[in-house]
């Protein structure tokens, strides 16, 4: 198939960026669309210009590295997925594709389609964990019993893969469905119940700092998060959060 | 190649003593740092995946000032986090008989007596702890309706000892791990240092004291200087261009100490997963896993007939459409004892075979079938009978074993329906064996010290666990051991020398050297301004990995892949073009230096390979089968680590071999009928 | 007050309070279409004109209510705004324009508003407060009966504010519960009493504005 790229290009943090058209000519449907830009890297160093940068590493949907903003939707138009999953078969020949990075004020922009999404690690710094030491020396793991749907549940919580789609979905690019899925998969573990108050603040806190938006329960998030991760748990942060400040 | 004959010139440190007692007693007489001392103490870290991130971890625990370096945006996305089917431990906690001894057997055997012993127990003994410690950071592992943890079995173990979540395994221990990172991070214990990659070793008096890193953002190269180094990059398997490895997974980091002193143990031992995606084209990037759990309920075939071979080739029948009778189950045909769950290397090999003799089931003539038929009817009515539904009705039956298949692989089915656009819950998946993991890598001695004092290696980076073959789950088990409950006591040993040393300068002519090394390698690389682009020499390098030296070996293709390697490594310093500055964001420079050791590394690999000769876990060498074409290992000549020693730039590296002595286990030919 | 969930708690429970407040008008306003020749609707509004309790303590609190979830939408929507400094060239994500233009609606509601207060409740102050005329305990209908009817223009601006107000009630009843944490999202029955209230609320205004447009 044959396909016309607008694709967001800008060499640095600094530099004002803009719009670039590439037509791309023979993909086939079978291509991942990162197999696809690659193939369009290779043509452009072919022909000595500076490839397009993006994020990607482990393309199978897991890591959260690769990001783009695809016709307007994170991770593109295909429901769940990751845009390294994501197939060149959900488009057509012909089609006229937006490619742009994630944007918020807190991703800047590194360069092309990369964005600095550091916020999120010093969001989990500020309290993303249970302040146990890592010396091997606590209770056999079979000894507090969790009752299943409450292990289900934090792990449907924990599989959010940190990507900032949510972000970049959101009409006031906040994170708090990030922020929330930490929290919520704590919230449901007994291990979590110990620090829950502290981790909570601490996170919002952090959270605040970065610049991100606050929620107005668009659902933006939910639907594009390649993850599926639910608005649930921006309604278990917040009820979280008002806990430890009220009680 | 000759092998040397020369003594092994450095002490594996292996204690003495009963087997059980050697890490307790190890643990109990080397040498410690006060914690007063340790504050003074720096130690680098490269890398972040499970073992880099729970070493840095607990390093800084301990008290020890951590630098951790990843190239990645955030030292979550390890590719640590892709491991899918879950982490082996010896909790018996389903009562099948599952012990230290068991494990450490199994691993052993797995790993077709090819490593190093006394580690391996020590593997096994800490393994119980990990799941401890990973439920008290709050690692949701998948339960049981009682609440407790539940377990399922993996490739060549007949006992269930791995437990899971879901098929998120990797992520979810690696979360764990990155989380107590964080808490460092938070206490100003561990600086992190995310898009630098480690571009050099710094060794000052035979010591390592430090790395020359580049930031990947800025281009800005820098030094870091350190106590110690520990490496904990991960694995090499990208040196085949397609694997299931990251895109960005490199040797880089093992292979710059590795040419600073370090060797390189038993390069030519990989892994090839047998459930994998297979190839679709020529613009494949990269490979995509599923994980081995499938294998406990589903089942592998191919046609019996190549006539029915021929009409699914050309999609004029559907494998729906083949009888019972006219399927070949070939694991359970050749191995009735483990059938489908035979260890990854002979699933492999077993695939191959089959497509060699013309059985594949694509175009490509690449791929065996992957069946839940029989699972989901046998779940189903299991789910019928226990709920007290109609147990004749096919309907009901089907879909209530689908729903049961759904909980638990459900990710994977929504995976590969992804990449393949076919449903495997209707039809049976599609897949082949690929590149998955390394298990050679640098030379460690008991305290997981490289042949350099003071540069360690952890994890996939390491050779020492897994011998030929690793088995199934066993890769995070090492990475959290290592990083959690080996490295933290035995760096002490090392640093206890070293409390005097105070802080270390990096503006030395050491530092400089290493610097300058890595400005001239940048200059030279970005030299031309036309060319062929990276990827064209690492495809070109991939292909010949994989052709020559993959799934089966001989001694004609390795000689020639040597020579081959040579070339297209001369051809790549002349001829490769590099878009770009040095000085800001360049993907291109930094895959770059990576292809530039993977081509190097290729090398030494197939001349490892070469030098082996015999078959054993990963490593086939034809000329050495039985006549069933099953792996015929050389106990008397081979039971040794094939050591590699760096002796400079296009010449032969020295060879040492460690032997392998086995004490509490009798050396038998592997057998999984 | 500067975290941004307090923020948004506060946004919610303004919002809840209004609603509360709405339905309660709604009622008594309804009591406009009973054929009693307004009896009724004069008599309540009588007693919420001149209640003590009413006028004196439940009047500014809603008239800071109101000031306050404005005031609170704007610094919302500014931070909001300011959250993303680069705008997407293309951007299209699957949520529901209402959910995401809140703003929108919220501000034909404040222009309603002045329209509303400079009908009814600027006169009613300058009757009772600057000119200090006698009550009429029967006058409310009759004022009520002057303004809509035959007054096409003010009656269709009324009504379109009444659908622009529906929309963002629809939005802001299940948002604000979602944000004080009380019920999950996607809540069914969250949802559906979100369309109710916000239906009714809207038809019911607009059904009274159009009644007594066509009567007199």
């Amino acid at each position: 198939m044959d396909l016309l790229l607008k694709i967001w290009r800008q060499k640095n943090k600094t530099e004002k960026g803009g719009v670039q058209n590439y037509r791309i000519k023979n993909i086939e449907p079978d291509m991942s669309f990162l197999e696809m830009l690659d193939v369009l890297n290779q043509q452009l160093i072919n022909e000595g210009d500076d490839p397009i940068a993006f994020d990607h590493d482990c393309r199978e949907g897991i890591c959260g590295s690769c990001s783009l903003v695809i016709n307007g939707a994170p991770h593109g138009p295909d429901k769940g997925t990751t845009t390294c999953q994501l197939h060149m078969r959900k488009f057509k020949s012909g089609d006229t594709i937006y490619i742009e990075p994630f944007r918020s004020s807190s991703f800047p922009v590194i360069k092309d389609l990369v964005v600095d999404r550091s916020a999120f690690d010093r969001i989990q710094q500020a309290g993303g964990y249970v302040s146990i030491n890592t010396s091997g020396n606590t209770v056999d793991a079979n000894a507090t019993p969790i009752p299943k749907p409450d292990a289900d549940e934090a792990f449907k919580s924990a599989a959010c893969i940190g990507c900032g789609a949510c972000v970049a979905a959101c009409k006031n690019s906040s994170a708090m469905l990030f922020v929330g899925a930490k929290v919520s998969q704590y919230a449901h573990l007994p291990q979590g119940k110990v620090e829950r108050n502290e981790r909570v603040i601490n996170m919002v806190d952090q959270m605040d700092k970065e610049g991100f938006g606050s929620c107005t329960n668009t659902g933006a998030c939910e639907a594009h998060c390649p993850k599926d991760i639910s608005l649930d748990n921006i309604v278990r942060l917040n009820q979280e959060y008002l806990k430890s400040k009220i009680l | 190649m000759k092998p040397n004959d020369k003594k092994f010139p450095i002490p594996s440190k292996v204690p003495d003593g009963d087997i059980q007692n050697k890490w307790k007693k190890h643990k109990g007489t080397i040498k410690l740092v006060s914690p007063a001392n340790k504050r003074n103490i720096d130690i680098i870290v490269v890398g972040t995946g499970l073992a880099g991130a729970s070493a840095s971890a607990t390093l800084a625990e301990l008290g020890y000032n951590v630098k951790a370096f990843c190239f990645q945006d955030s030292p979550r996305r390890a590719h640590s986090i892709a491991a899918q089917g879950g982490i082996n431990a010896a909790k018996n906690y389903q009562g099948d008989g599952d012990s230290n001894y068991r494990l450490f057997y199994d691993t052993i055997k797995g790993g077709d007596y090819r490593s190093r012993e006394a580690n391996v127990y020590r593997l096994a003994e800490v393994s119980a702890n990990i799941i401890d410690q990973c439920v008290a950071q709050g690692v949701p592992f998948a339960r049981d309706y009682g609440g407790l943890l539940d377990n399922r079995s993996f490739g060549g173990v007949l006992v269930s000892r791995t437990f899971y979540a879901k098929g998120q395994t990797g992520q979810q221990l690696l979360l764990g791990a990155y989380s107590a990172l964080n808490r460092q991070i938070n206490r100003g214990k561990v600086k992190m240092y995310s898009r630098h990659e480690m571009m050099e070793l710094v060794v000052v008096e035979n010591k390592a004291r430090g790395i020359i890193t580049r930031n990947l953002v800025n281009g800005e190269i820098e030094r870091h200087g350190a106590h110690a180094v520990v490496i904990a990059s991960g694995g090499y398997g990208n040196v085949f261009y397609l694997s299931t490895n990251a895109m960005g997974s490199n040797v880089t980091a093992n292979w710059k100490i590795y040419k600073k002193g370090a060797f390189f143990a038993n390069p030519c031992f990989t892994q090839i997963h047998p459930t994998c995606i297979p190839v679709s084209g020529e613009h494949q990037s990269k490979l995509t896993l599923m994980s081995e759990s499938l294998r406990n309920d589903g089942r592998i075939w191919v046609p019996k007939h190549k006539k029915d071979v021929e009409k699914i080739r050309k999609k004029e029948l559907k494998p729906t459409e083949i009888a019972e009778q006219d399927r070949d189950y070939y694991l359970e045909r050749r191995y009735p004892a483990f059938g489908n769950l035979v260890p990854r290397d002979v699933a492999s090999r077993a695939a191959k075979e089959r497509c060699d003799a013309g059985y594949g089931v694509n175009q490509t003539g690449q791929a065996v079938y992957l069946d839940f038929t029989s699972a989901i009817y046998r779940y189903g009515k299991e789910k019928a009978i226990s709920t007290g539904q109609d147990t004749k009705n096919n309907e009901l039956i089907k879909k209530l074993g689908k729903e049961v298949i759904r909980a638990k692989y459900g990710n994977l089915f929504q995976m590969y329906e992804k990449i393949v656009d076919e449903n495997p819950y209707e039809t049976p998946m599609q897949i082949f064996p690929a590149v998955h993991y390394t298990m050679g890598g640098v030379w460690v001695d008991y305290n997981l010290m490289t042949a350099i004092p003071g540069c360690f290696a952890v994890g996939e980076a390491n050779f020492s666990d897994h011998g030929a073959n690793r088995l199934g789950a066993s890769a995070l088990m090492q990475g959290l051991a290592d990083g959690y409950f080996v490295l933290p006591y035995t760096i002490g040993d090392y640093l206890a020398d070293d409390i005097k040393t105070g802080q270390i300068d990096t503006n030395t002519k050491d530092f400089e050297e290493a610097e300058n090394k890595v400005r001239e390698f940048i200059s030279n690389i970005l030299s031309n301004d036309s060319g062929n682009s990276v990827d064209y020499y690492h495809k070109k390098l991939g292909k010949i990995m994989w052709n020559k030296c993959g799934m089966s070996r001989n001694e004609k293709d390795l000689k020639r892949a040597i020579e081959e390697i040579k070339n297209l490594r001369k051809d790549f310093y002349k001829n490769v073009f590099v878009p770009g500055k040095p000085n800001n964001y360049n993907e291109e420079l930094a895959k770059a230096g990576r292809v530039a050791d993977f081509l190097e590394l290729g090398e030494l690999f197939a001349i490892d390979a070469l030098e082996r000769q015999e078959s054993c876990g990963g490593h086939f060498r034809e000329e050495h089968q039985t006549p069933e074409g099953e792996a015929l290992r050389n106990d008397n000549e081979y039971t040794f680590v094939s050591c590699w020693e760096f002796q400079g730039k296009d010449k032969k590296p020295l060879l040492h071999k460690e032997e392998l002595i086995f004490d509490s286990i009798e050396l038998k030919s592997r057998s999984y009928k | 007050m500067q975290s941004s969930i307090v923020k948004k708690v506060l946004m919610a429970l303004s919002g809840i309070f209004l609603m509360f407040f709405l339905l309660q008008h709604l009622t008594i306003n309804l009591t406009s279409l009973i054929p009693d020749d307004g009896k009724t609707f004069n008599a309540i509004s009588h007693f919420m004109g001149y209640n003590p309790i009413v006028q004196f303590i439940l009047q500014p609190i809603l008239i800071f209510g109101v000031c306050f979830h404005f005031i609170m939408g704007f610094i919302l929507e500014y931070q909001n705004r300011k959250a993303r400094n680069k705008k997407y060239i293309y951007h299209k994500t699957n949520s529901s324009w209402i959910s995401k233009n809140m703003i929108i609606t919220g501000l034909v509601i404040l222009a309603f508003l002045a329209l509303h207060f400079y009908d009814f409740w600027i006169p009613e102050m300058e009757y009772k407060y600057i000119n200090y005329e006698v009550s009429d305990p029967t006058k409310y209908f009759h004022e009520l009966k002057e303004k809509f009817y035959g007054a096409t223009y003010r009656t269709a601006i009324y009504c379109i504010s009444f659908i622009l107000l529906g929309m963002h009630l629809n939005h802001g009843l299940s948002s604000s519960f979602q944000s004080i944490g009380v019920t999950k999202s996607r809540d069914k029955l969250l949802r559906a009493v979100a369309y109710i209230y916000s239906f009714g609320i809207s038809l019911g205004f607009i059904a009274i504005a159009i009644f007594h447009y066509f009567t007199h």
